[in-house]
């Protein structure tokens, strides 16, 4: 995908990130946010949600990688952002749940920043809002 | 009770130094799935110009999470963590996070709204060496749920 030139107005690919319960109990370990929303069903239900959740962090990471593949180098982004608008439930099953990435170029600065809006979609709903990275060009 | 709009500007003390490692890189780039060699081969993150790997763009919440404890646990700004969703982040950098690198926390608060009877706590984050050099500036915005609802 590093060969993208880019410009405004423009569709970014789709890419889609499979979440898992292992994932969430590894992201819990390695990021310190041991919140048991992520891990306990009992303390998930036990709050109101539909079961155990991502962290909003994890689908931000998810996010993350979205924009670094788009970019075409993991060292890209200058600026992410998004706002959680939406749980991302996922089921105690191998293939747990999906979370889908695309994304529009808002602007191509005259010094090569790219700037575009992430869409997140899990489960046919809008997860993120406001969700926008601006990257260096390779 | 409604967070106080006069700590609004409040500043709190730096972190202790914190030690970006190799393996907790490599540990938090395969927690997120991101197999890039930028993460993982410091081979390929020399060739890329940097002294070793690359942190992931989210990398530095290890660091602005674990800083926030001052803010939730201040006394006098009273808030009810059990009540505190996470409503938005960024982060902005002016260079990315290497392997080696040390960096202090100054966390403050930026902004305090209230609206449909929920509080709005906006945190930002400075990261930055013992030297002073500015890295990555990190807003979480938090919400405190009202008990209106």
């Amino acid at each position: 995908m590093s060969e993208l030139a880019f410009e405004k107005g423009q569709q970014l690919p789709l890419q889609t990130f499979r979440v898992t319960r292992a994932d969430l109990i590894r992201y819990a370990g390695a990021s310190g946010d041991f919140n048991p929303i992520h891990w306990s069903e009992r303390t998930a239900v036990g709050v109101g949600l539909p079961g155990v959740i991502a962290h909003g962090m994890y689908t931000m990471a998810l996010a993350g990688r979205a924009a670094t593949g788009w970019a075409g180098s993991a060292d890209a982004v200058l600026d992410i952002q998004a706002r959680f608008t939406r749980p991302v439930p996922v089921p105690d099953t191998d293939e747990g749940t999906e979370v889908e990435f695309t994304a529009v170029v808002k602007s191509v600065s005259e010094d090569g920043l790219v700037t575009f809006d992430l869409t997140a979609i899990c489960a046919g709903e809008k997860v993120l809002a406001q969700a926008r990275a601006m990257i260096k060009q390779i | 009770m409604p967070l106080d709009q006069s700590f609004v500007g409040r500043t709190y003390p730096p972190t202790e130094p914190y030690q970006v490692g190799r393996e907790k890189i490599r540990e938090f780039a395969t927690a997120i799935g991101a197999e890039d060699a930028l993460y993982h081969d410091v081979e390929a993150a020399q060739k890329a110009g940097y002294r070793d790997v690359v942190a992931p763009p989210t990398f530095p919440i290890i660091l602005s999470f674990a800083a926030m404890e001052q803010i939730v646990t201040d006394p006098e700004l009273g808030m009810d963590y059990s009540r505190v969703v996470h409503g938005d982040q960024r982060f902005a950098y002016r260079r990315p996070i290497v392997a080696g690198d040390e960096l202090v926390v100054v966390s403050s608060i930026d902004d305090v709204t209230q609206r449909g009877g929920h509080d709005f706590l906006t945190t930002r984050a400075e990261l930055a060496t013992p030297a002073g050099e500015p890295v990555v500036t990190v807003w979480c915005k938090l919400v405190v749920r009202g008990h209106g609802e």
